[in-house]
């Protein structure tokens, strides 16, 4: 009890201040790429869990951050009347709920999704989940309740910097929670040896389900503040590409490695924002050929990630290290 | 009746196709097991090739089944270069590496080749119109459906190329290398096999696959761009996957399967779902029969 | 991770951080107006990005060249989205925030400008869309304007046009389901032929990028339909038309202004000949300022200007002209002059803002003979 009561004060205490630093003393190109950041960072831990926990290897996280995205901003914008989204006390409580929506149904995709692809391994499950994202995209491409291919707009701005905050912070502490509990251990049993794992009497596939659905929950929360953010979708964000920077963030951090993740998300989302500079500079588009190539360098030379399996924390000196533990 | 012909025609003309680029895919596959993700971009840089070599054969040569042969011959060359590049830069220092790093590595590969053939002085982001080759004629009618000299070529040049590669892989001393490479690589290079330089031919081959279906595409299809290869690439794994990875005749035979189903989804369903198609089999196959049709099923050491 | 291979990694992501942020805050030099562009310079859709700055870069030249407006130069600041909604926010935030622009010109699809517009319309930066022709863009808000004609009216061109020339009584659409101009055209094609007594017989769809047609013709080829609808991009439309010729298809395609591009004649070949396209202006025109306007375009970019070039010229010349008729250079004056535009003479046409802010003006109808579209009939709204 009283673990929780600190955690919830810590939580509140760090929203209330980033919020409050990145909404009043930042300006407001840097907060949506702020917002940007954040919503990367829920995408890039959530997918860690699958890709660099559990062992699995999934292309197709885009797609239930599409999932997420739609019917929380359906909710808002087709089945809530204006008045209850355009402000105050009970437009955020609203939000709270369109943020449930959204990770409840990514979720529930994620498992009917999960359960057949996840019997598959390695190159497999990665082609499987990337057909998956495609698919829902094509669905999603075909209703034309939400748009369509015109994109569903007028979405209630509802996400602000408090909430990119507040979520990644719960998001990535109840990750990094569950990743010592027992549940948690099991992820990384059956990503060190699946065979073993089973040999013990685990249902690896259970286990495997298990932390497919949790990821696929967090990618449609972060769909959610993305929907509520840009406030418009188009089913041409959520293409393999961006199930591809994600990848490439958890990769470049280090599978298994939630600060890693943490640090590429943010690293790679301002680094593509700040190569907006050299465009206009050299008049080419070396973004995408620089990001590429980054990646390809970073798997040459550090086949890892830049952290490998361990958190930041552990890097440091262990004197620095206990005070930190203590504070955490 | 002649509609129905029209679709088994076109399904046939379009799956070879999809054969031609999956035998490259299930080639590398079968000895490295790695999805080689820029495959789909051999495939456009052998269009970029023709599209910048063709006109220097054009001012001497008239569109004939010649013209295309020798364009065809330096797209190869190209792609074979490239090929070799890629696996020489990008995949040979991950040989020891997991799986998985290999396989961002490839997406990398491929996303850097698209993006790189985008910027102006390389090829441009704008989409060129690919020279003439070879004029169309119709060879013969049934039923009302024409057949086109294109739609024999393509099919023809995919059987030649299997059954050439069949030849390679079973009757050649390379190709003796080359399976034993796939079945262990370890204990191919404790028999003196040169592992490196026979996984390097195997991509020089497979992109030289590449560049041949390349050049047949933008002859059928004469529009040039930088991202046309990453959808034809993936269809033409899905392909592979279908036909049992691994197996040559099982890609020809995946990829006539592949282009009857997007056509006849089209004809007769709804034309809405025709990418979809192709991922929704791809996942049917994976959890019935995970090796394909023809391919072999292997069983996880312990 | 050693300290130093982190610093490695530091060290450079820190520099090329501080450097977009430095370079943002360059100091805002008084005499010049600066032109805020977004749109697609890479992607599957480069190329209609790319018509549209050339044409806009050539008109804020050539205005330069003659000194400029009121004594102050223009300065155009653009940034590629890659064909990509929410880069399009991004990067007119940017433009507003950090470059502090006077004005915006962007995008050509209606779904980046409905991403965007929201940001110019929250900032009160008048934004004005060369050529994003769905109706809702313009809708956001009073800051929007454009100066194109609207899907609606295109879509009946097109339908009056297959009613009266072509005597059309059935219709097949041919319909990209990926892009929201495609799919918005055939809507309201099909509202407008219906209408007219016409009937659509087959509806089969394709998706941007795509290379194969033929199952979808051989379909449509069986419910043989005196017209092909197809409101899709040329790079698409090439290719299709080919393979219509091919499967022995005799319909006739009629298509809007996404055919519009010299690469469609080099891609469709002869099968483009019999074909109708309505469009913003045709190079037919005898207009000294078409002839002028296709002359120099031509000696620049070595190409004949697409309608997206033209488009993007006229977006230019008509801010410019606001510019002009503006008391001071205020947001709110620009935005009051670009709202009270009046016969003013572009490229495109006579363009005039209506009360929604969309330019009204009429569309032509051109038909291939020869792999050069000729002028046939010009429809007034």
């Amino acid at each position: 009890m009283m673990r929780v009561g600190r955690d919830v004060f810590i939580i509140t205490l760090f929203t209330l201040v980033l919020g409050f630093v990145f909404s009043d003393w930042v300006g407001p190109y840097e907060q949506t790429i702020l917002a940007l950041c954040g919503i990367n960072i829920i995408l890039a831990v959530s997918l860690n869990l699958v890709n660099g926990f559990t062992g699995q290897f999934s292309l197709g996280h885009a797609g239930f951050m599409a999932v997420g995205a739609y019917t929380s901003a359906a909710l808002t914008t087709l089945y809530i009347s204006p008045e209850y989204v355009s402000g105050g006390v009970i437009s955020h409580l609203v939000f709270v709920v369109a943020l449930l929506v959204g990770g409840v149904s990514a979720g529930i995709v994620g498992f009917l999704v999960g359960v057949p692809s996840l019997r598959l391994r390695g190159d497999y499950l990665a082609i499987v989940t990337l057909g998956f994202g495609e698919i829902i995209r094509v669905i999603i491409l075909n209703i034309e309740a939400i748009g369509g291919a015109r994109g569903i707009g007028g979405i209630p701005g509802l996400t602000n910097l408090y909430w990119v905050v507040g979520v990644c912070i719960v998001s990535t502490l109840a990750l990094h929670r569950l990743l010592k509990s027992i549940p948690g251990q099991q992820f990384m049993a059956v990503r060190d040896d699946e065979t073993a794992t089973l040999a013990m009497g685990l249902s690896t596939t259970r286990i495997k389900v298990r932390s497919f659905v949790f990821s696929s929950f967090l990618a449609g929360v972060a769909g959610a503040l993305f929907a509520h953010y840009y406030q418009y979708l188009n089913p041409s964000t959520f293409t393999f590409n961006y199930s591809f920077q994600i990848v490439a963030m958890v990769v470049l951090g280090g599978m298994g490695s939630l600060s890693g993740s943490i640090l590429s998300a943010v690293g790679l989302t301002v680094l593509l924002e700040g190569l907006r500079e050299l465009q206009t500079i050299t008049q080419l588009d070396l973004r995408m050929v620089l990001y590429s190539l980054i990646l390809i360098v970073v798997m040459l030379t550090r086949p890892r990630g830049l952290l490998g399996r361990k958190e930041i924390w552990e890097y440091l000196p262990v004197s620095l290290r206990k005070g930190v533990k203590k504070s955490s | 009746m002649a509609e129905f012909i029209q679709h088994v025609i076109n399904g046939i003309s379009l799956g070879s196709v999809y054969a031609l680029i999956a035998i490259g895919y299930s080639m590398v596959y079968g000895i490295l097991q790695l999805i080689n993700f820029a495959h789909g971009e051999v495939v456009m840089l052998s269009s970029v090739f023709g599209f910048y070599v063709a006109p220097y054969f054009l001012a001497h040569m008239d569109p004939s089944i010649g013209l295309f042969l020798v364009v065809l011959t330096v797209a190869m060359v190209g792609c074979g270069i490239v090929g070799f590049l890629i696996e020489r830069l990008a995949y040979r220092p991950l040989r020891k590496a997991p799986r998985i790093n290999c396989l961002i590595t490839a997406i990398g590969v491929s996303l850097f080749i698209q993006y790189f053939t985008q910027l102006d002085f390389v090829f441009g982001a704008i989409p060129q119109s690919y020279p003439e080759l070879m004029s169309r004629e119709v060879y013969f009618t049934i039923a009302g459906a024409e057949v086109s000299n294109l739609q024999v070529l393509v099919l023809g040049l995919s059987f030649v190329l299997m059954v050439a590669l069949q030849w390679i892989v079973y009757r050649t001393k390379l190709g003796k290398a080359m399976r034993a490479v796939s079945e262990n690589t370890e204990v191919s290079a404790l028999l003196g096999i040169p592992v490196d330089r026979v996984i390097s031919f195997t991509f020089i081959l497979g992109s030289v696959l590449a560049a041949a279906a390349g050049t047949l595409v933008s002859t059928m299809y004469p529009k040039v761009d930088a991202l046309m290869g990453t959808l034809l690439g993936l269809k033409a794994f899905v392909a592979a996957v279908l036909g049992g990875i691994g197996s040559i005749p099982g890609a020809v035979l995946g990829g006539l399967v592949m282009g009857m189903a997007e056509e006849f989804t089209v004809g007769y369903l709804s034309s809405s779902f025709r990418d979809a198609i192709a991922f929704a089999i791809l996942i049917v196959v994976l959890l019935v029969r995970p090796s394909g049709l023809l391919g072999k099923s292997r069983i996880e050491k312990v | 991770m050693t300290y130093r291979s982190m610093i490695k990694f530091f060290v450079p992501l820190a520099v090329v951080v501080a450097m977009s942020f430095v370079s943002a805050c360059k100091k805002k030099t008084e005499d010049v107006i600066t032109i805020g562009e977004y749109g697609s310079m890479t992607g599957t859709e480069a190329t209609f990005g790319i018509s549209t700055h050339r044409g806009i870069e050539m008109a804020i030249e050539a205005v330069n060249a003659a000194g400029g407006v009121k004594g102050k130069k223009l300065k155009l600041i653009s940034y590629d989205n890659q064909g990509k909604a929410e880069e399009s926010v991004t990067a007119v935030t940017k433009l507003i925030t950090k470059d502090n622009v006077d004005v915006i010109i962007g995008e050509v699809a209606s779904s980046r400008s409905k991403a965007a517009a929201p940001v110019a319309q929250r900032y009160q930066v008048p934004m004005i869309s060369p050529s994003s022709t769905n109706p809702e863009v313009t809708a956001i808000g009073d800051y929007i304007f454009r100066v194109c004609f609207i899907d609606p009216f295109q879509g009946s061109v097109l339908a009056v046009f297959a009613t009266e020339n072509l005597k059309a009584k059935t219709a097949a659409l041919l319909i990209d389901k990926k892009s929201d101009y495609s799919v918005g055209l055939a809507d309201f094609f099909t509202k407008k032929f219906t209408a007219l007594g016409g009937k659509i017989i087959v509806e089969q769809n394709y998706v941007g990028g795509d290379i194969d047609f033929k199952a979808q013709l051989t379909a449509i080829k069986a419910k043989n339909p005196d017209v092909i609808m197809v409101p899709g991009y040329y790079t698409e439309v090439g290719l299709m038309m080919k393979q219509a010729k091919d499967l022995g298809l005799k319909a006739v395609f009629i298509g809007g202004d996404g055919w519009d591009s010299p690469k469609l004649a080099e891609i469709a070949g002869p099968a483009l000949n019999g074909n109708y396209m309505s469009n913003h202006y045709t190079t037919d025109d005898k207009d000294p300022r078409v002839q002028e306007f296709i002359k120099k375009y031509q000696a620049k970019f070595n190409e004949v200007p697409d309608g997206l070039a033209a488009l993007g010229y006229d977006a230019a010349l008509v801010l410019v002209d606001a510019l002009n008729r503006a008391p001071d250079f205020s947001k709110k004056s620009i935005r009051d002059a670009l709202a009270q535009t009046k016969s003013f003479a572009g490229v495109t046409g006579v363009i005039t803002m209506d009360h929604n802010r969309n330019a009204s003006k009429p569309a032509v109808v051109v038909q291939a003979q020869d792999l050069v579209f000729r002028f046939v009939r010009k429809i007034e709204p």
